[in-house]
């Protein structure tokens, strides 16, 4: 029988939870398991990981803080949530780095046993070992729950076969248990799957049936404790039918590319260099040899990028994944494709920047580097997913567009969508068109640097009789291809370059305007800030507020109608993780005094960060501002200023 | 049928391409650019299945004046450019032209990996000890206090060993030549036939900036003393008599003898291409201490990382079978989504009682 807890039991639209501990106690896990959970039950979900830069910072301390944010949802959601609504702390050093996150009267649940004095001062809770628990003022604010899981987890696994530190792994499951009964979610999903990865996939049966027990316990402790007067629950989201999974940015990126491969008859070969927040998608890619994907590890960025071309060279489909500081070294090798004018795709999975940067919190401060970031006039298209799942749709588009175009692509995903989740309803395979490729083979007619409609070179590959021909570096001779240092043929093949990828405009979808086509503010976004822009877009128009939202996935070039969307609105808005990219893009190609809402703290925007953006501009309030930047969650006019940081 | 029809075969002329060949007269690419047409020709090459790759600098050039396939790439990176190029389509002839500056200074990592990768290909350094294209600054080979444009008062840079680096590096041929002497020709027919990264120094003048740097290496008078001809299981016999001979000393070194007076051939090193350790020893002899080898120093049978990648995709679709997309999308937890919007709440923990 279900169990009938005495509880009270209340109704939400939505709630964020946070699973935050030492990088080594399992929280991404924790919440991972909580998603799949919750959108099998019918949840919207959407997630965000936290983890810190270095692989173990020192345990307890708060650089080691990993933490993992789901908002679950009865309505369609497009963002982790702004504020979180359940915390679980697992140590001090979570609590300090996540507490001002919890909303006012949210739930926070700590691990007890880990608020040791040792703990205290590790997470830098001064001398004189203040405990944030004995603080009157957090009691007050939050709902504090001090629960002692480690000793607890201890206790449930008395009985177990397995080694002390075994067992204190198990504490995150005895955490998550306890959650699965505040938001009254099934236990069997997690079950299953602890059986399947402990138990089957990792041989460790002990470790399997230790962590179901812990889960339970977690659960009964809620059920029996009477510690929680308040259980709640969260309906199932008006979802369109179909079959669903969770995916990544990274996962979809990597299943696009197999797909687009197979759609364009070519092999993939994946030639990269490791680095965070790319590295995924190598991993997806090597662990699919028998699509018959080869990956290629190569020693550094630049050998990775040249390998590429190499294979696009030979006539398969080459495509390199980094991060910016990648793309800074691929720099001159991708103007060697431009001028070769062969098809190859760069992933940039930006992070923050510059150098080294923040590598693992999102930012979208690349957008110049791929624009303009090479030596040379060295146009390239440009493409940014604006979800995860749109990692799958956009990506397959690139390599189209490289193809057909015969020229190197950039698709610009982030850290937050790569590493981001979200329900992707699993498309038909046989659905997605095929764009397969035809190569030259005609000798009595090839010229090298011939052109067809889209201004593309024709594609001869090593192997084809007749149509030897040499590539490089040196400006080419319009169509024979033969090295030319003509002052006439040097501009005509530069704006040949320039023409072939303005082109593009051409087979590509118009910029879609959500909400009316004229108003009072257009919020004009692109890359990862999708889901909060939309999200504070519907808020605004829910309040009456004539605001629409646009975002752009075609950055080079653009959609051919935003000269004609821009003109609709008394104000323009850009949302950018940057210092204002975009923004400036779009002042200096359509004249429009668009104004920039910019953010740089290795965060994506809050909703409400947005909305009180547009809220001021609404109000007049901006004055020349050219842009506005939120600061501790607040949008605020007096704290623009520099100054009185110096 | 046409595919009958036996195949053309192709003298050395035609490997040329409709290009002007653009050296500095006198220069000694001009010699290895005719070894190599002769050896494609000899080994009877087909034009569209060979591909030559280079970087920069005067030898890089070299792409353009083979009728084959060619791609002039950038400084240094040739050896990425194979790479991709041999894993996409392992079946491709492959040469990959280089300097001393554009391989072993800004390119030299990517050397070091095609080597130890032994990816299938037959590199060619051409080694002037100069920067030719950039007009005459010294470059990795350039021996210690040579005066150039950019080093008046002499290098300072210590010079490496082109031959000693592609040991070291794990390569399975490893060989030298002059771009003047008969034996270039000999030795890039065992490079190309070579199964593995087979790399080849090639001793080159630079004319104009670096005239006679291997002077003692092709000058009739002295070459037969400077040099030393390697050959697989004889004797090391060198001098312009057959006089001379190297051994080996108790503590591992070589020395130079004299034949004759109690020494016979027998007490002499005999070459083995096989041995790792006499090629690096070998590759540390340098003029005008010692005669400078000539020919394969090294050279070993090893697996190709292009092969084994091509196997690795082979043994994962005999096992797993051939990838198909439904399977890859359906993979991990799926859910089903039946009556959108519903509202109803999943049961929460069942209870066995
Ligand atoms: S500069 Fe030297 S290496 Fe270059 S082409 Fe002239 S002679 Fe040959």
């Amino acid at each position: 029988m279900t169990v009938k807890s005495k509880q009270e039991v209340v109704n939400v639209d939505k709630a964020t939870v946070r699973f935050a501990g030492d990088s080594g106690d399992g929280m991404q896990l924790a919440g991972m398991r909580f998603t799949d959970t919750s959108a099998m039950i019918g949840n919207d979900i959407a997630t965000l990981p936290d983890f810190p830069a270095e692989i173990r910072a020192p345990a307890g301390t708060v650089a080691g803080v990993s933490g993992f944010q789901v908002n679950f949802a009865s309505t369609e959601i497009y963002t982790p949530g702004d504020e979180v609504d359940a915390l679980i702390a697992m140590n001090p050093a979570a609590f300090k780095a996540n507490i001002r996150d919890v909303r006012a009267g949210g739930i926070v649940i700590v691990n007890e046993s880990e608020f040791t004095k040792v703990n205290l001062r590790k997470a830098g809770y001064g001398e004189n070992d203040a405990n944030p628990l004995d603080d009157e003022a957090v009691a007050q604010k939050y709902k504090l729950y001090k629960v002692p899981i480690t000793r607890l987890t201890e206790e449930s696994l008395a009985d177990s076969s397995l080694g002390a530190k075994d067992v204190g792994r198990c504490k995150n499951m005895y955490a998550l248990g306890l959650i699965y009964f505040l938001y009254d979610r099934p236990l069997d999903v997690t079950v299953r799957y602890l059986e399947d990865y402990f138990g089957k996939k990792k041989k460790m049966p002990e470790v399997a049936t230790a962590n179901v027990q812990a889960l339970k316990a977690g659960f009964h402790f809620g059920e029996t404790a009477e510690m929680f007067p308040v259980r709640y629950q969260v309906a199932k989201a008006p979802i369109e039918a179909g079959t669903y999974r969770r995916i990544t940015g990274n996962e979809a990126a990597a299943m696009g590319l197999v797909t687009a491969s197979k759609k364009a008859g070519k092999d993939l070969i994946y030639c990269t260099y490791p680095i965070t927040p790319a590295s995924d998608i190598l991993h997806y890619l090597a662990a699919m040899r028998n699509f018959g994907v080869k990956t290629f590890q190569a020693e550094d960025e630049i050998a990775a990028v040249c390998a590429a071309i190499g294979v696009a060279f030979a006539g398969q489909l080459g495509v390199t994944g980094t991060s910016g500081p990648g793309v800074a070294l691929k720099g001159e090798a991708i103007g060697l494709a431009v001028m070769l004018e062969l098809p190859l795709l760069v992933i940039n999975v930006q992070r923050g920047g510059p150098s080294t940067g923040l590598p693992t919190k999102a930012e979208q401060s690349d957008l110049f580097q791929a624009m303009y970031g090479r030596n040379g006039d060295c146009p390239m298209p440009v493409l940014a997913p604006q979800s995860p799942a749109d990692c799958f749709d956009l990506i397959i588009e690139a390599v189209k567009i490289a193809l057909e175009s015969m020229c190197p692509v950039m698709f610009l995903s982030d850290g937050y969508i790569a590493n981001g989740a979200e329900p992707w309803r699993i498309p038909n395979p046989d659905d997605i068109a095929e764009f397969k490729v035809t190569h030259a083979s005609d000798p009595e007619t090839f010229q090298g640097y011939a052109r067809n409609d889209k201004l593309a070179r024709p594609w001869a590959i090593p192997g084809t009789p007749g149509l030897q021909h040499r590539v490089g570096g040196l400006e080419k001779q319009h169509k024979t291809g033969n090295v030319n240092y003509d002052p006439e043929n040097h501009q005509l093949m530069t704006n040949l370059r320039r023409e072939k990828v303005a082109k593009i405009a051409e087979r590509i979808p118009d910029l879609e305007i959500e909400g009316d086509a004229t108003g009072d503010v257009l919020l004009l976004g692109w890359g990862g800030t999708y889901g909060a822009i939309t999200s504070a877009k519907n808020a605004l128009r829910a309040q009456g507020k004539k605001v629409s939202s646009a975002h752009l996935r075609y950055l080079n070039p653009m959609p051919r109608n935003v000269g004609d969307v821009l003109k609709g609105f008394k104000h323009v808005i850009v949302p950018e993780l940057n210092t204002g990219q975009l923004r400036t893009i779009i002042r200096g190609k359509y004249l429009v005094d668009a104004r920039g809402l910019n953010k740089v703290q290795g965060k994506p925007f809050l909703i409400e960060e947005i909305e009180q953006a547009v809220n001021l501009m609404l109000d007049g309030k901006w004055g020349d501002r050219l842009y506005l930047e939120p600061h501790n969650h607040q949008v605020r006019i007096e704290d623009q200023d520099l100054s009185k940081y110096l | 049928m046409a595919d009958n029809l036996p195949l053309e075969v192709l003298k050395p002329k035609d490997f040329a391409s409709d290009q002007d060949v653009r050296w500095c007269p006198g220069c000694g690419d001009y010699a290895i650019l005719n070894q190599v047409k002769k050896v494609l020709a000899k080994m009877g090459a087909r034009k569209e299945h060979t591909v030559f790759v280079a970087g920069i600098g005067c030898s890089s050039r070299f792409p353009y004046y083979v009728d084959t396939y060619g791609m002039h790439s950038i400084h240094g990176r040739a050896p990425a450019f194979v790479s991709g190029i041999k894993i996409a389509n392992p079946d491709l002839d492959v040469w990959m032209v280089t300097g001393d500056g554009d391989g072993l200074s800004i390119g030299g990592n990517h050397l070091l990996h095609i080597l130890r990768r032994n990816i299938n290909v037959n590199i060619m350094l051409f080694n002037n000890e100069i920067y030719g294209l950039t007009k005459g600054q010294y470059s990795p080979t350039s021996p210690e206090g040579k005066k150039t444009k950019s080093s008046p008062m002499g290098s300072i840079d210590m010079p490496l060993s082109p031959i000693s680096v592609a040991i070291a590096a794990e390569a399975s041929f490893v060989a030298r030549a002059v771009d003047v002497d008969k034996d270039l020709g000999d030795i890039l027919e065992r490079a190309a036939n070579h199964r593995g990264a087979s790399f080849v120094e090639i001793f080159q003048d630079c004319n104009i900036f670096n005239h006679f740097a291997f002077k003692y290496a092709t000058d009739k008078d002295e070459k037969e003393d400077a040099t030393i001809k390697l050959e697989h299981g004889k004797p090391m016999v060198f001098g312009k008599n057959r006089d001379k001979g190297l051994r080996l000393t108790g503590d591992h070194k070589i020395e130079i003898v004299e034949l004759g007076k109690g020494i016979s051939e027998d007490d002499l090193l005999f070459h083995d291409e096989h041995d790792e350790s006499l090629a690096f020893l070998l590759s540390r002899l340098k003029h005008p201490e010692f005669p400078e080898p000539l020919g394969v120093f090294y050279s070993v049978k090893d697996d190709c990382y292009e092969d084994l990648l091509t196997k690795q995709v082979t043994v994962a679709q005999e096992s797993r079978g051939v990838g198909n997309l439904y399977d890859l999308y359906n993979s991990g937890d799926t859910w089903e989504v039946k009556n959108p919007g519903e509202g109803v709440q999943a049961p929460g923990l069942q209870l066995e009682d």
